[in-house]
């Protein structure tokens, strides 16, 4: 049995062509199908031939980007990361396909309905009710349209891949979009008397 | 336009752990594999390694990648024993 392959071996084998390079490809295709499907077997999720075709799609990208690995891991965990994220994405547009942002972002009717929970006290409960009045009124002021559709698809469960396709945009850009919204309701809330500690205590 | 009260408190928690520069998630997966390994040795994190940790507390898409990733190489180190 031959030794692990260190980084170097792996990108001097994977650019060799010819059988070492087919060794080694077939070596680290192994490697990846076995990690992918023992993940996804623990989740109960997926079959084998979609983790065939996710490892097939990323060897050739793998293949492709051998020049942006910089060596900050081992080699073989940033192609699983790399498998990992083709195989989530194939994933969630599997799953969000027939989902669209208005049925998440669609404003409720009339006044939200409260649990009700023996063990909120009447005091935290008129803390929740103001502090929520407060974080609606800030929504309203402090966030754009675009802001507030991204927030509500992403409290929706929504992914930030699917929120960033329906808005023909890409994930930075929507993480970015979500992040100054955050940024503006936390001054917001600031602005209006509320410390952190009030927040935590309000919803524990 | 009004939030549900669980939709209100699940952005409560995002909005008090918001801060002012957070990675972006090409940013993450950058540095995603360096941090899953750092955090199966248990070792501590560097800086740039803590504002991986950081954003994946607020996105979920790169939080469920780590997870997998994680599994994956558990599932393989268990296989060599």
């Amino acid at each position: 049995m031959r030794a692990p392959r260190e980084n170097a071996s792996w990108i001097r084998d994977l650019r060799a062509g010819g059988p070492v390079q087919a060794e080694a490809i077939t070596d680290l295709r192994g490697l990846l199908l076995r990690g992918l499907a023992k993940s996804f077997q623990a989740r109960g999720a997926t079959d084998q031939a979609f983790v065939e075709d996710v490892v097939q799609q990323a060897l050739v990208h793998i293949l492709d980007h051998l020049d942006q690995f910089q060596g900050r891991s081992r080699f073989t965990t940033w192609a699983m990361a790399i498998a990992v994220r083709l195989a989530m994405s194939a994933l969630r547009r599997k799953r969000w396909q027939d989902v669209s942002l208005e049925s998440l972002t669609t404003p409720i009717e009339g006044a939200p309905a409260w649990d009700s929970d023996d063990t909120t006290s009447p005091a935290q409960h008129a803390e929740q009710h103001a502090l929520v009045e407060t974080l609606n009124r800030l929504i309203d002021e402090a966030l754009t349209e675009k802001q507030w559709l991204a927030l509500t698809a992403e409290l929706g469960g929504m992914p930030l891949e699917e929120i960033a396709r329906r808005m023909g945009s890409n994930v930075n850009a929507v993480y970015k979009l979500l992040h100054d919204a955050r940024q503006r309701l936390k001054h917001g809330l600031a602005t209006a008397g509320y410390t952190a500690e009030d927040v935590r205590s309000a919803f524990p | 336009m009004a939030l549900r009260p669980e939709q209100a408190k699940a952005l409560i928690a995002k909005v008090l752990d918001t801060r002012a520069q957070e990675m972006t998630c090409d940013e993450c997966v950058a540095d995603l594999a360096a941090f899953v390994e750092v955090q199966l040795t248990g070792k501590p994190l560097s800086a740039a390694l803590q504002a991986v940790h950081a954003h994946l507390e607020q996105c979920h898409d790169c939080a469920d990648e780590y997870h997998i990733l994680r599994q994956a190489l558990t599932a393989l180190a268990e296989e060599e024993g």
